[in-house]
C-alpha cells in the first residue's frame, strides 16, 4: 500500500512538476535545434559543420551565460542528410518552440519551406535552400544569406571573366556544372543557363546521381572529351574528394575546377595528395584560428573537452568555421530579436523580426572577434540574403587560402531572377499566403 | 529524325572519329567491371554456401577499408594493420557464424536475408562510433600500390591507363583464378561446393556445416577487404560506397547467384555497358545515367535467361 501510494506520488509529482520545469527553462532559456548529420555518405562535409555550429553557441553559454543572459539550449538531430529523416527532425522539435530551425539540406529546406510560416517558426537556411526564398516579401519566414547558390554560380562567371581577361572574352568558352543530381545540385542551373545566353559561353551539365557519387569515372570521360575550360562543382559529402581525384586522374588541371562553398571542405582536396594543389572553391569565411572567436572556442569549449571535436588541428577549418559562421547568424538574429522587441527570452516570431533586422558590420564583426573573418551582411524586409560578396579558396596542400579578392555577385542579374522564381513558386503552390507580417524601421 | 540520328547514328559516328575515347571507355568500364566482379564474388560465395543474400556484403567492404586504415591512423604499421583488418575479418565471420546464422538454421531464407539487413546496420553503427564518419585517404602509398599513370600515344591520341587500375586488375583477376583453384582441388572447397549442392548431404558425409560458413565468410571477409582497397585508391573510404557495392545486385542478376565465372562476366557486361552508355548515350537523357542503365541491362538478359547467364536452372516437378 505504501508503495502503491508512493508510486502515485511521484507520477503526480511528475506531472505537475513537467509543466513548472518547462515553463521554468522556456523563461531562463532559448531553444536551438541543430539539424546536422554526422553518419552516412555525407558525414565528411557535416561533421565539420556540426562540430563548428555546436562550439559556437557552446563557447556563448560557457563565456557569456548565452545570449543577452539568455542560455542556449542547443539539441542536435541526426539527419543523415535525408529528407525525410529531416522532416522526422522538425516534427520532433517543433513543439518544444525552437526559436528558428536551421536545416542544413537544400532538400530538408525546400520540404519544410511551406510550414514555417504555419508554425511560426523561422528558418535559417544559411546559403542553402532555395535561392528565391531570398525575396522576403514572398518568404517572410525565411532567411539565406549571406548569398544564394544564384550568386555564388555568378560570382563563379565573374571568377572566369576575371581569368580570361574580361566578361567579353567569355564568348565561345565552356563551363561544366558538375552537380549531385539532386535539388542543392540543381539550383544554380537556371542562372547559369541565363548567364551562358547572357554572356555567350556554353554550359554544359554533368549531373552525378548520390549513389555514384564514389563511381564517376563516367562523367569524367565526358568531362575529358568536352574540355571545359572551367569547372564548377556543386557537390557535397564523398562526391567532393571523389571529384578533385578524377580530376587528376584524367589530367584535367585542377586549378580550373572552383567547387560552391560546400565543396570547400579540406577533406574534399586533402584525399587528392599533392597534385591537388590549386583547387578552389568559393568562400565568404576565412580559415584558421588567427581571430579572437577561435581563440575564445579553444579556450572555452575545447579546453574544456565540451566540443565534440577530437583533434585540436580540425578546427580553424573551412567547414568548421562555416558552421560557426552559421551559429554566428542565428545569435546575431537572437540578440537583434532581444533589443527590437525588449524581451530577454524571445520565441519564433521575434526572431523572424530579428533576422530581417540581421546588419553586421565591420563594427559588430570586430566586436564579436571576427574582424577580417568575413564580410558585412545585411539583411532587409525585402531582401532576406543580401546577396553578399564571396572570394576565391584555394587548397595550398594543407589549407585553404585567400586567392581572390572579394568578388560581387551580379546582382542585377541574380535579382529579378529571384523575384521573379518567387512569384512563380507562389503562383504554383496553391494557397500560398501573402506577406502580413510588418516590417520593422530599420534601427 | 533528329532523335534518331542521335540515337542510331551519331555515338557510332564519335566511336569512329575517337577511337582512342572508345578505348578509354573500355578501359574505365573492364576496370569497374573486375571491381563490380569482385564484391559480386563475395556476394556468390556466401550465397553458395548457405543460400543467404547477403546484404551486408556492401557494409563489409567499408568496415574493412575502414579497419585498415583507422588501425594506421592510429600508429599501426601498414602491414600489420593489413594483417589485423584479416584477422577481424576472421573474428568477425566466426561471430556472424556463431551469433546470426547458427541460431537460423533451418529457418525460411528471408528469416536470414533479413539477419543480414540487421547485420549491415550493426557494422554501420559500429565502423561511425570506432573510426568516426569522416571520409579517409586509403594508405595505397603505404601498401605499395602503384602510382600514376602511363600514357599510350594510340590511335592518334592517348589513352591513359593508370597504375593503381592496372594494379587492381592483376590482383582482383589473381584472386578470382586463385578461389576457383581452392574451390576445385582443396578439400575445404570440394567440401564448400558439397555445402552448396546440399546441406544435408554434406551433413550426411561429415562436412561441419559451421566450419564451412566461418571460411566461407572469412573469405567473403577478405574479398571485402581487397575490394575496399582498391576502391578507395581510386575515390576515399567512406560510408558512400557501401551504396556503390550495391551495383553488384545487376551483376548478380545478370551472371546468377551461384555461378562464379557468372559474377566476372556480368561484372564486365555492366561495367563496360554503364560506362559506354553514360559515355555515348547518356547526354541524350541529361546524363547521370550510370544508377539505372545497370539494372536496365540486368533486366534486358532476365527477359531471355531468367537464371542468369550461368545461373543454375531451377525445375521444380510438381
Amino acid at each position: 500500500m505504501k508503495k502503491s501510494a508512493l508510486a502515485l506520488g511521484l507520477v503526480v509529482g511528475a506531472l505537475v512538476g513537467t509543466p513548472a520545469l518547462h515553463e521554468a527553462s522556456a523563461q531562463e532559456s532559448v531553444y536551438v535545434p541543430l539539424f546536422t548529420y554526422r553518419t552516412g555518405p555525407f558525414a565528411g562535409s557535416g561533421i565539420p559543420i556540426a562540430d563548428g555550429m555546436r562550439d559556437y553557441l557552446e563557447m556563448l553559454n560557457q563565456r557569456d551565460g548565452g545570449i543577452g543572459g539568455v542560455k542556449i539550449v542547443i539539441e542536435e538531430c541526426e539527419t543523415g542528410y535525408d529528407t525525410k529523416k529531416g522532416v522526422e527532425c522538425y516534427e520532433a522539435v517543433k513543439d518544444k518552440k525552437p526559436v528558428l530551425t536551421n536545416p542544413y539540406s537544400t532538400g530538408i529546406t525546400l520540404q519544410l519551406i511551406p510550414r514555417a510560416s504555419v508554425d511560426k517558426i523561422p528558418m535559417l537556411s544559411m546559403a542553402y535552400g532555395l535561392s528565391a526564398s531570398a525575396d522576403g516579401t514572398v518568404f517572410p519566414w525565411i532567411f539565406n544569406p549571406p548569398a544564394t547558390y544564384w550568386d555564388g554560380a555568378s560570382v563563379m562567371v565573374t571568377y572566369m571573366a576575371q581569368q580570361l581577361g574580361g566578361f567579353d572574352k567569355l564568348k565561345g568558352k565552356k563551363l561544366g556544372l558538375i552537380h549531385l543530381d539532386a535539388p542543392f545540385g540543381k539550383e544554380p542551373i537556371p542562372l547559369l543557363e541565363n548567364l551562358a545566353k547572357e554572356y555567350g559561353f556554353e554550359l554544359k551539365l554533368y549531373p552525378i546521381a548520390a549513389a555514384d557519387m564514389q563511381n564517376q569515372s563516367g562523367t569524367w570521360l565526358a568531362i575529358r572529351r568536352d574540355r571545359p575550360d572551367f569547372i564548377y562543382n556543386q557537390g557535397f559529402g564523398a562526391m567532393n574528394p571523389t571529384a578533385v581525384k578524377e580530376a587528376i586522374r584524367n589530367n584535367y588541371p585542377v586549378g580550373k575546377m572552383v567547387g560552391v562553398w560546400w565543396a570547400g571542405g579540406d577533406d574534399d582536396a586533402r584525399g587528392g595528395g599533392a597534385e591537388a594543389k590549386g583547387y578552389k572553391a568559393l568562400s565568404f569565411n576565412q580559415t584558421g584560428v588567427d581571430y579572437p572567436v577561435m581563440q575564445d572556442i579553444i579556450k572555452h569549449v575545447f579546453d574544456k573537452k565540451l566540443s565534440k571535436v577530437e583533434n585540436r588541428n580540425r578546427i580553424g577549418e573551412a567547414l568548421y568555421n562555416r558552421g560557426v559562421y552559421n551559429s554566428m547568424l542565428i545569435a546575431e538574429a537572437i540578440r537583434t530579436a532581444q533589443r527590437i522587441t525588449g524581451k530577454k527570452v524571445v520565441d519564433g516570431a521575434d526572431v523572424r523580426r530579428g533576422l530581417e533586422g540581421l546588419d553586421i558590420t565591420e563594427a559588430r564583426l570586430k566586436e564579436l572577434g571576427m574582424e577580417g573573418f568575413a564580410a558585412p551582411v545585411r539583411v532587409t524586409c525585402a531582401d532576406h540574403n543580401g546577396h553578399n560578396k564571396a572570394f576565391v579558396a584555394e587548397w595550398d596542400g594543407g589549407k585553404y587560402v585567400k586567392a581572390s579578392d572579394w568578388i560581387e555577385p551580379i546582382k542585377n542579374k541574380v535579382r529579378p531572377l529571384i523575384e521573379a522564381a518567387a512569384k512563380e513558386y507562389a503562383s504554383s503552390n496553391t494557397g500560398w499566403p501573402k506577406r502580413s507580417e510588418a516590417c520593422d524601421k530599420p534601427s | 529524325m533528329d532523335i534518331l540520328y542521335s540515337i542510331f547514328v551519331d555515338p557510332f559516328m564519335q566511336m569512329g572519329s575517337a577511337p582512342d575515347l572508345l578505348v578509354q571507355t573500355l578501359w574505365e568500364g573492364f576496370v569497374g567491371g573486375i571491381l563490380y566482379a569482385l564484391i559480386a564474388l563475395g556476394f556468390v560465395l556466401i550465397f553458395k554456401a548457405s543460400g543467404v543474400f547477403n546484404f551486408a556484403q556492401g557494409i563489409m567492404v567499408v568496415f574493412a577499408a575502414l579497419t585498415l586504415v583507422g588501425l594506421y591512423e592510429k600508429g599501426v604499421p601498414a602491414f600489420l594493420a593489413l594483417a589485423i583488418t584479416i584477422g577481424v575479418m576472421f573474428v568477425l565471420a566466426y561471430a556472424i557464424e556463431r551469433v546470426v546464422l547458427r541460431p537460423l538454421v533451418n529457418q525460411p531464407d528471408i528469416i536470414l536475408f533479413m539477419a543480414t539487413f540487421g547485420l549491415t546496420y550493426l557494422l554501420i553503427g559500429l565502423g561511425e562510433a570506432i573510426f568516426g564518419g569522416n571520409p579517409k585517404v586509403m594508405i595505397a602509398e603505404q601498401l605499395y600500390l602503384p602510382k600514376g599513370a602511363i600514357d599510350l600515344k594510340i590511335l592518334g591520341g592517348v589513352v591513359t591507363l593508370q597504375k593503381i587500375d592496372i594494379a587492381a586488375a592483376i590482383i582482383a583477376l589473381v584472386m578470382i583464378g586463385a578461389l576457383s583453384l581452392f574451390f576445385q582441388y582443396t578439400r575445404i572447397g570440394r567440401a564448400l561446393r558439397a555445402v552448396a549442392d546440399s546441406h544435408k548431404a554434406a551433413l550426411s558425409v561429415g562436412i561441419s556445416l559451421n566450419q564451412i560458413w566461418v571460411i566461407v565468410w572469412f573469405i567473403a571477409g577478405v574479398v571485402a577487404l581487397i575490394t575496399g582497397i582498391m576502391w578507395g585508391a581510386r575515390s576515399d573510404v567512406s560510408f558512400a560506397l557501401q551504396v556503390v557495392a550495391l551495383k553488384a545486385l545487376p551483376v548478380l542478376i545478370l551472371g546468377g547467384f551461384t555461378s562464379v565465372p557468372g559474377a566476372i562476366v556480368g561484372g564486365l557486361i555492366i561495367g563496360i555497358g554503364e560506362k559506354i552508355g553514360e559515355f555515348y548515350w547518356g547526354p541524350l537523357v541529361g546524363g547521370a545515367t550510370e544508377s539505372w542503365l545497370a539494372y536496365c541491362i540486368a533486366l534486358v538478359f532476365l527477359m531471355f535467361r531468367p537464371q542468369g547467364l550461368f545461373g543454375e536452372r531451377i525445375i521444380e516437378r510438381i
